[in-house]
């Protein structure tokens, strides 16, 4: 903590702050007071543990000869392991499809229960929302169920047809499942601060706009959404280090979904796997951080391409 | 949010074709939910034994199914349901305080350091939690922490988002000019936290205080990484081994479906209340983190 202090100076600019030097210590001191709890805590359970698996990923644990220094040769590993590399690329896809998806969703639902104001809207907006207050293996689970061969309604609607039901939970589908289960799960969620944020947009802005002629859907495309976009850039990085770190629902289907979702479905599950199922906690540390620093590399470039003067950051 | 904007609305929009594109949306939304509420009714003939998964099954026996879920393996569901209730109010309400007090202490005074730890606070919000699971199971493995209750509690309490949440609502919501005359009129630092800004904050504490309940009752891969001992389970992690034990068994020779299906059902109803009843108050505090 120290050297946070004296890293950087206080800020100057604050003119009700530029009062005497006693005042300003008892400020200093107020300060972290109210924030030193937090950053106790933070110390321990964010600085300490990112630290420290950054430490244990560069050794190895041999059965004879015990732990070894090894640099980056678990890294070296990683990059080369094909459970691995199969697993990111499996999120990377996932992403691409999922949080397009589940945005375009949410900002379309959004902008319908902005439009219509009715009990059945409000009634909707609820209902829409559900889904957030399940656990997502809850959510897992249920949608488990109705994939599922021997319990699902999906057989019985496609045999009204005389249709086999697909497989949600085998082979190819599985990726088109678990899409639709992420969906369900998190489009309520990111609808309801897109919501929140276009109740704040000041109304008077449509009034002029309708002066000018606008319609509905010019108002939407106009004015609601470009005044939105820092809420859309929020849901987008949290979409983005949700999905990339994927465990909760592949982890729960495997018990319906057996043999179509290994121990190493997502790099998530691999490094689970590695460390609480074989005791590599090296080998595990090293693919959990390897995953951590490509989601921060990932969501910091996208901050910065995207960077405008009203991003939430 | 909804109550200062509703004057300046006029007549209520009912635009027809956009509700009934509004129900399609809210039918598949409730799918699962009907299917569980359905689905916990029937016993395991009744589950297995064909039938419309979507409707009732003749016998509708949810006491009997009840009884056995909170009898089974000597009422271990319901030993999971108080410790998940016990991990959501102390990680929620702890994370809460932290997070109420940091926010504030980052808005409200010029410290030195402030900008350096709050950049590193937004750094922090993109590290993924899943990333710190295994460190801080070898960490609390040396403090002989794991499989104790604590094990699950202390990493509830961090909540950087919360932080972040309070810090943007403190800074609109808190006007200096009210805490320079709470101070003027002898008021200390921390009466004036607690019986001035603390009460314009509360849209915000309920909703840092929901979602980081929610997030430790939804909590799976920190447990399941944490906790050996099943009667310290949260009951998602309770579920997942039942779901591992039926699975393993093949279907059916066991009703311990019959039992997860209704497990689900009775382990989401917590949380539904909690949303609805404290609906009005957090979604006002949601609205900000999305606008600056």
């Amino acid at each position: 903590m120290t050297l946070l202090i004296e890293e950087s100076a206080p800020s100057t600019q604050e003119k009700a702050h530029k009062a005497r030097g006693t005042v300003r210590l008892r400020e200093h001191l107020m300060g972290w007071l109210f924030v030193g709890p937090f950053a106790l805590v933070f110390l321990a359970l964010l600085i300490a543990p990112l630290a420290y698996a950054l430490y244990l990923s560069l050794f190895r644990k041999k059965l004879i000869g015990g732990t070894s220094f090894v640099l980056f040769d678990n890294y070296v590993k990683a990059f080369t392991d094909p459970s691995f590399l199969s697993g990111a690329w499996f999120v990377v896809r996932f992403s691409l499809v999922a949080i397009p998806l589940q945005i375009v969703i949410a900002l379309a639902m959004a902008l319908v229960l902005d439009a219509v104001t009715s009990a059945f809207a409000r009634f909707s907006r609820l209902m829409i929302f559900l889904p957030y207050a399940i656990p997502t293996v809850i959510g897992a689970v249920m949608w488990g169920f109705l994939y599922s061969r021997s319990f699902g309604p999906l057989s019985d609607v496609f045999g009204l047809f005389g249709a086999t039901a697909p497989d949600f939970l085998g082979g190819n589908l599985i990726f088109y499942g678990l899409v639709n289960v992420v969906t369900w799960q998190w489009a309520g969620y990111y609808m309801i601060i897109l919501y929140a944020a276009l109740q704040g947009i000041d109304p008077t802005l449509y009034e002029a706009a309708r002066m000018d002629g606008a319609g509905r859907r010019q108002i939407a495309l106009r004015i609601k959404i470009p005044l939105i976009a820092p809420a859309l850039l929020l849901i987008l990085v949290f979409a983005l280090i949700g999905t990339l770190q994927f465990f909760n629902e592949p982890q729960f289907l495997r018990f319906l979904a057996a043999g179509t979702i290994g121990p190493d479905f997502t790099p998530n599950m691999y490094a689970y796997q590695q460390a609480f199922a074989l005791a590599n906690f090296n080998y595990g540390s090293a693919i959990s951080f390897a995953l951590g620093g490509i989601v921060f590399a990932g969501v910091y470039a996208f901050l910065f391409f995207t960077r405008k003067r009203r991003s939430f950051l | 949010m909804t109550t200062g904007r509703s004057g300046a609305r006029r007549a209520p929009q009912r635009h027809l074709p956009l509700q009934v594109l509004l129900g399609f949306l809210v039918v598949y939304f409730l799918v699962p939910f009907w299917w569980i509420i359905v689905n916990s009714s029937k016993d395991a003939p009744g589950l297995f034994g064909g039938g419309n998964t979507l409707w009732f099954a003749d016998r509708v026996d949810y006491f009997g199914n009840l009884r056995q879920l909170f009898t089974y393996d000597g009422g271990i569901y319901g030993r999971w349901i108080l410790n998940s209730t016990l991990y959501a109010f102390a990680g929620g309400i702890g994370a809460t305080i932290l997070a109420v007090m940091a926010g504030y202490g980052f808005a409200k005074y010029r410290f030195a350091g402030r900008r350096l730890s709050f950049s590193v606070l937004l750094g922090a919000l993109m590290v993924p939690a899943t990333a710190l699971v295994i460190p801080t199971f070898v960490m609390f493995s040396g403090l002989g922490l794991t499989n104790t209750i604590w094990a699950v509690i202390l990493p509830s309490l961090l909540n950087p988002f919360g932080v972040y949440l309070m810090h943007v609502y403190a800074r609109d919501a808190v006007p200096d000019e009210i805490l320079d005359a709470a101070r003027a009129d002898g008021a200390g630092e921390v009466r004036t936290f607690l019986q001035v800004a603390l009460p314009l904050m509360r849209p915000a504490v309920v909703t840092v205080l929901l979602l980081s309940a929610v997030a430790s009752w939804n909590n799976y891969f920190l447990p399941v990484a944490m906790l050996s001992d099943n009667r310290l389970f949260p009951v998602t992690v309770g579920l997942g081994l039942w779901q591992g034990i039926a699975s393993a068994n093949n279907a059916g020779t066991t009703s311990l479906w019959s039992l997860i299906i209704l497990g689900a059902l009775v382990s989401v109803i917590p949380l539904i209340v909690a949303f609805f009843t404290l609906q009005r108050h957090w979604r006002g505090g949601l609205s900000v983190g999305g606008l600056r």
